[in-house]
């Protein structure tokens, strides 16, 4: 068979490094600061463009995630690993990627955000990121007990199909109804007049970008959440090489463009509560783990035609509409109003999913 | 023969069960099925790490099984 040069260790150590610095580049052409790809707050503003919450400054039907989503179809179509697969424990799946989306929203960022804020000079990303680690290592304890949702088995086209198809729904969607300036609402389409959700990169470079990141993350299968439990739990430093490819590509990026702003306070679109900044990633970090990917690695397995991702995706996208519906999301102010409470209850659904689901329970 | 079944389970599964086998028999074949690419992939890699040789056949429909030499 060929081999996948893009999957060996200097494969994704490049794909970290062109991710880090497509990033910066996307925030240079208008997305918001720190935030260049963050797929929790991306879902989040997808939510809000559709009016799922009604979170005025964060609306905006964002073209990198459907550009992810679609890059990875592509490339898994001409590789010829689309596969359409599913029926692992989708509802916990479901719920995982609401907690996942909730948590990560109490810190304001997934962990491609985290990378990119630390790259900015933020240093409450350092609290996300321990978090994150935290959480993630958790779920290898659970996996030394025989965790575990469940095969999945193949299935239809149509059923491996459907993400990618809500997914060109969307772009139509947007096609449709275009933002109009100053206006607040195209059609059915929310579009923030100001916050971070005004702020965004022309959509050809937003769409194009990311499908250039579905493609080469597909085949090389960067995922953030990998590269600390293979840390973990078997001491594999590949994937992980790749997440500092990432994080070096987006600060040097940074450093050479002005872009760097050293500091805890008055950092863009993040709050400096250490302890929620990490217990926040803690609960993320756990659900991702157990759900078997980061954020960006579940819209890319949604495009191989798991079907089982794409379920932990809109679960995500529903979990980012409640945090704002029910007040758990953090703003630049601080913590939500509910922000612990969803953090905390978050946490202990997750561990009561990974005891139930560990075979040595 | 050993053979650890892994289809239709997700990372880190795969290569946590290789672990688990070559635990209790460090030296004896072993072979691995997988049905998905980054599984193949990562079972590959976590082999030869251990020393082991890894000839891969394809056996269709997605399925590869691995055969895992000393």
């Amino acid at each position: 068979m060929k081999k996948n040069l893009f999957a060996t260790t200097p494969g994704v150590i490049v794909v970290g490094a062109v991710i880090g610095l497509i990033a910066v580049g996307l925030q240079k052409l208008g997305n918001p600061a720190n935030m260049g790809i963050c797929v929790a707050c991306f879902e989040r503003d997808v939510a809000g463009g559709l009016g799922l919450h009604r979170a005025a400054i964060v609306q905006y039907l964002r073209p990198e995630i459907m550009g992810l989503v679609l890059g990875s179809l592509v490339a898994a179509i001409a590789a010829k690993e689309f596969r359409p697969r599913g029926g692992s424990a989708p509802i916990v799946r479901f719920v995982l990627g609401m907690i996942a989306a909730m948590g990560a929203l109490v810190f304001l960022g997934c962990p491609w955000r985290a990378i990119l804020r630390l790259a900015g000079g933020d240093g409450n990303a350092l609290l996300g990121l321990a978090g994150l680690a935290t959480g993630i290592w958790f779920g290898t304890l659970f996996f030394k007990r025989g965790y575990s949702l469940g095969r999945s088995n193949s299935q239809s086209v149509v059923s491996g199909a459907l993400f990618p198809v809500i997914i060109v729904c969307l772009l139509l969607l947007y096609l449709i109804f275009p933002q109009v300036p100053g206006q607040p609402q195209s059609g059915p389409l929310f579009y923030s007049v100001k916050g971070p959700g005004s702020q965004h990169a022309p959509f050809i470079a937003s769409l194009g970008l990311a499908f250039v990141i579905g493609i080469i993350a597909q085949r090389s299968r960067f995922c953030t959440m990998g590269a600390f439990r293979d840390l973990f739990l078997f001491r594999y430093t590949h994937l992980f090489l790749g997440l500092a490819a990432m994080l070096v590509a987006a600060f040097a990026a940074n450093a050479l463009t002005g872009g760097l702003k050293f500091g805890f306070e008055g950092q863009p679109v993040a709050h400096s509560d250490f302890l929620w900044n990490y217990l926040g990633m803690v609960t993320a970090g756990l659900a991702f783990a157990l759900a078997g990917g980061c954020p960006g690695r579940q819209l890319f397995m949604a495009g191989e035609g798991d079907s089982d991702a794409g379920i932990f995706a809109l679960g995500m996208l529903v979990g980012a509409a409640m945090a704002h519906n029910l007040g758990t999301a953090s703003s630049g102010t601080g913590i939500g109003i509910y922000g612990m409470q969803a953090t905390i209850i978050g946490f202990i659904v997750c561990l009561i999913i990974g005891f139930v689901h560990s075979r040595r329970a | 023969m050993r053979t650890v079944d892994t289809r239709g389970l997700s990372c880190p599964q795969p290569v946590l069960l290789f672990h688990q086998a070559i635990a209790e028999n460090a030296a004896e074949p072993l072979d691995v099925l997988v049905d998905n690419e980054a599984s193949l992939e990562n079972v590959t890699r976590a082999a030869a790490n251990k020393g082991w040789n890894v000839v891969a056949n394809d056996e269709g429909e997605g399925v590869f099984r691995l055969e895992l030499r000393k």
